[in-house]
């Protein structure tokens, strides 16, 4: 039971988040001059997932490392980087975790699958229901 | 026909209140045992990414990927002053040092007075720092907070990474980790 309580406490527990003296990168905060591509700038860092608070995406959070990544975006688009190239880069670090843009791998197949097979069901039910009033 | 129709319906009932505790259980579950929330890099096994680093303090080298195939393994190992694990950190650094362990720093997003400052209060067993004050290098190495520590084979492939301080009774797994890179 104690051990129970200890690791329930566990998950209340938050990361020990130090932060640095430094101020935010220079593009962190600040959109870039050209807005088509601060569009782009901010559609990927809205699919990308932010490492220290994970759950929110880089556009959202205000942890340090996700304004280092807002400005490696902005920076890289500013350069003309296409922003698949950017994720893929990412992706090749971190892996698809860091991606919100679902992808067709095969763990993510039953979220394709799911409503279709909702969608049948919903109409096999409907059909009986349909039957079984004919039916009384 | 129609009482068999009933019956199943009846025992249908139950469904939703069977799929609810269901999920109560698998919530339970998942809350008794966290997963982890570390984010390994992809870059295990892979050759180190290109970088080079500024001076992080007048008083030592800098360190870029060319320096890191020495032929050698070493330690990469990202730390800042602002970071409380890495405290502890250090002085399992320096046993590992006196193991005869190369190792070198990278500093995130620090100021050199702060680098030079927490080396004296703490110990230093660094040959080279570099300096990565927008956390550019850490992002290209995969890293996800601090402190990390790469362990890099002598033509500069990363061959593990350990997320989170190194501690006192993770020195013979090291070791064990530095041996294999050989």
């Amino acid at each position: 039971m104690r051990r129970l309580l200890i690791l329930l406490a566990l998950v209340a527990a938050q990361p020990l988040l130090a932060d640095s003296n430094l101020p935010p990168a220079y593009w962190a905060n600040r959109q870039l001059p050209d807005p088509k591509e601060e569009a782009k700038a901010q559609a990927l860092m809205e699919e990308l997932r932010c490492l220290v608070c994970q759950g929110q995406s880089i556009a959202d959070s205000d942890a340090e490392l996700a304004g280092d990544m807002r400005d490696l975006v902005r920076r890289r688009i500013a350069a003309g980087e296409k922003p698949g190239d950017i994720r893929a880069w990412l992706v090749q670090r971190y892996g698809t975790w860091i991606s919100y843009k679902p992808t067709a791998e095969l763990a993510a197949w039953p979220l394709w699958l799911a409503p279709i097979a909702l969608l049948i069901i919903g109409a096999w039910l409907i059909r009986r229901r349909i039957k079984l009033k004919a039916g009384s | 026909m129609a009482e068999e129709k009933l019956r199943m319906s009846r025992s249908l009932r139950f469904a939703p209140l069977a799929l609810l505790l269901l999920i109560v259980l698998a919530l339970i579950w998942r809350l008794a045992t966290p997963t982890s929330t570390n984010v390994p890099s992809k870059l295990e096994g892979k050759a180190l990414p290109n970088f080079t680093l500024a001076e992080a303090v007048p008083s030592k080298p800098t360190v870029s990927a060319a320096d890191l195939a020495t032929g050698e393994p070493r330690i990469v190992n990202i730390f800042a002053s602002w970071c409380v694990p890495c405290v502890s950190e250090v002085k399992v650094l320096q046993e590992l040092k006196g193991r005869g362990v190369a190792i070198d720093g990278i500093a995130v997003r620090d100021k050199p007075q702060d680098i030079v400052e927490f080396l004296a209060r703490n110990g230093d067993p660094y040959e080279r720092i570099g300096s990565d004050p927008q956390s550019q290098v850490q992002i290209s190495l995969g890293s996800s907070g601090v402190p990390e520590s790469f362990i890099v084979d002598g033509k500069g492939v990363i061959r593990y990474q350990h997320i989170g301080p190194i501690e006192q009774s993770d020195v013979p797994m090291i070791l064990a980790k530095l041996e294999q890179a050989r």
